[in-house]
């Protein structure tokens, strides 16, 4: 039972080498994802050294909070609490990969700490808080499709308990070579209702 | 609001196939760690506590004679099993949810010399291979969120519920010990090479053990396990610090306590014990100990169940809420195995061996990689 109405005031989507917000391309780029992804970093003018250590699912999922966070005014100065609500499919698999080589071959042995503890979905999330100094709740589900019934629920629970003022909720996937991301931001102001079928609408667009 | 509860519960381990076995193995002082020592995991002996193969295949084979699931589908659906069986209540009813707590699923799949193909890796076919088993009408939702994940299910399951849409959800956790997950301990120099010793002076690191666990999360109290408690409060929030190291202030796992008191309408008085992460790395039991001093609860008894069966992962927070709940309706406090000599510079109670006590409520606390910590308030449920 949802007890406040609740509104979604903008959304970023990444893929096919673009990125957009609020429908509105706001950087496009040929090329492989590594390219891509690294010239939105450096056009979006984001200054964040810490980005290219980051693995290919965090690098998505953080220039997607970016773009969202920033059009909002939201600051690592003026604390607020907003919660991060993130899903996908593959989960972390695309790192996972990446660390099974490392140990596949005993003659040829490298386990990395700085791959290693990419190995779980919900370091991107790590990655947006101490950008934004978000010290709030967070959480990643994992659906084999994106799944708005699931994040409009524990949404709008953060919501109605007051555990959180704002949630940025979505789906981070990363996967082969395949990657999509759709951001989007809840809170009390906005124009676009905050349901199932405006959720799908973003996605499906 | 109606009220919510944890009931019906199971644990698969080295110290047993189910909660009470594993409960008195812990009240004897049982430890389900051993050594080990096998190259093809890793290169040296490391300390776990793994499920016995044999005892595994001859419990599932109970329960059906399908072959095709892997170990860890094994464990959390004999787990699974048991649990349904206790509670009695249908699956198959659009008002029954399932929520699934791993890390790393079948991540031993990746390796290109398991005998499972490599999409059992995605997490979604494990959810859909327990849902499939069980029959739950709903999709299970799966919950991926490093090391707070097991408590973490349970706040979930307290959230749906709390939003109507659904009256019981079930929660099913489980990790392996696989060479993936110790490889990438081992290269952080994690690991310790003796049984962990939980904020003691002389703690060398984790242990990492396998644990499926699982229990029913429910409203109705007309039918209530005789160790079930009232699930009062939670929070789960963020350090904002660091992905790989806990906050030097223990600031999330401050305000996941204070997130959890403020809804539960309790005070660091109320706490008659909690039990906490511990996992005996230097960086995390000395943050535990800050955020624990933040909010005034040096003085109730703590302990960290890691010294009986590693650090489970997915698992953990579910099996030590578990345990947390028999030893409250036990009246009991169980102790920290292996510790000796305080070890972190903040004074906090360790339980140092098993004391009967009249127990209330218990906080259960738990932290990981990408600065996640969480918080759950339990209250003890009197029939």
């Amino acid at each position: 039972m949802h007890d406040n109405k609740s509104y979604i005031s903008s959304f970023c989507r990444i893929k096919n080498n673009h990125v957009t917000l609020n429908g509105d391309t706001v950087f496009s780029k040929e090329g492989t994802y590594s390219e891509f992804i690294k010239s939105a970093y450096k056009n979006l003018d984001i200054k964040y050294p810490k980005f290219f250590k980051m693995d290919r699912l965090s690098k998505l999922a953080f220039i997607a909070a970016n773009v969202v966070l920033n059009h909002e005014n939201v600051t690592p100065e003026q604390e607020e609490n907003i919660a991060i609500v993130f899903s996908n499919k593959a989960s972390s698999l695309d790192s996972d990969r990446t660390h099974q080589t490392s140990i596949q071959n005993k003659e040829n042995y490298y386990p990395s700490p700085a791959v290693f503890v990419y190995t779980l979905p919900n370091i991107c999330i790590g990655e947006i808080s101490i950008k934004y100094k978000l010290y709030s709740e967070n959480s990643f589900f994992i659906f084999d499709n994106f799944n708005a019934k699931h994040l409009l629920t524990y949404a709008n629970n953060l919501l109605d308990t007051k555990k959180a003022d704002k949630v940025l909720c979505g789906w981070v996937e990363y996967d082969g070579n395949n990657y999509d991301a759709l951001l989007y931001l809840v809170g009390n102001k906005g124009k676009t209702e905050h349901n199932t079928t405006e959720i799908n609408t973003l996605y499906n667009s | 609001m109606s009220k919510v509860y944890l009931s019906y519960n199971n644990i698969i381990s080295s110290l047993g196939f189910n909660s009470n076995s594993v409960v008195n193995k812990i009240h004897e002082g049982g430890s389900g760690l051993t050594k080990i020592h096998d190259t093809s995991i890793l290169p040296n002996p490391f300390y776990s506590s793994l499920i016995n193969a044999p005892h595994l295949e001859a419990a599932f084979s109970k329960i059906t004679l399908k072959k095709d699931y892997t170990k860890l589908e094994k464990m959390m659906i004999t787990s699974l099993h048991d649990t349904i069986t206790q509670s009695g209540i249908e699956v198959n009813n659009e008002k029954v949810g399932l929520i699934i707590s791993t890390t790393k699923g079948n991540i031993d799949a990746l390796d290109t010399n398991n005998p499972f193909p490599e999409n059992r890796s995605y997490l979604h076919e494990l959810a859909h291979t327990i849902t499939a088993h069980f029959g739950f009408k709903n999709k299970a939702i799966t919950v991926s969120n490093a090391c707070v994940s097991g408590i973490l299910a349970i706040a979930i399951a307290k959230r749906y519920i709390q939003q109507k849409i659904y009256d019981h959800v079930f929660v099913v956790g489980g990790d392996l010990v696989t060479e993936f997950i110790l490889s990438g301990f081992n290269s952080f120099q994690a690991l310790s090479e003796a049984p962990c010793k939980p904020y003691d002076k002389n703690r060398t690191g984790i242990n990492i053990g396998e644990i499926a666990a699982s229990t029913l999360i429910t409203k109705n109290n007309a039918k209530l396990a005789p160790e079930a408690v009232e699930i009062l409060g939670e929070g789960s929030c963020n350090d904002a610090n660091h992905i790989s190291g806990p906050s030097r202030t223990g600031e999330g796992l401050y305000r996941s306590i204070q997130s959890a008191m403020t809804q539960a309408n309790v005070s660091h008085q109320d706490i008659d014990y909690i039990s906490a992460h511990g996992t005996a790395t230097m960086y995390n039991d000395e943050m535990e100990a800050i955020a624990f001093n933040r909010h005034h609860l040096e003085n109730v008894p703590v302990n960290s169940l890691k010294g009986y069966f590693g650090h489970t992962l997915g698992a953990s927070g579910l099996v030590e809420t578990i345990i947390g709940a028999h030893s409250l309706y036990n009246n009991t406090l169980y102790p920290s195995l292996g510790f000796e000599d305080i070890g972190v510079t903040q004074p906090i109670n360790i339980i140092t061996k098993t004391t009967p006590q009249p127990l209330h409520t218990f906080l259960k606390t738990a932290s990981g990689f990408g600065g996640c910590n969480t918080a759950v308030i339990f209250k003890k449920h009197i029939h």
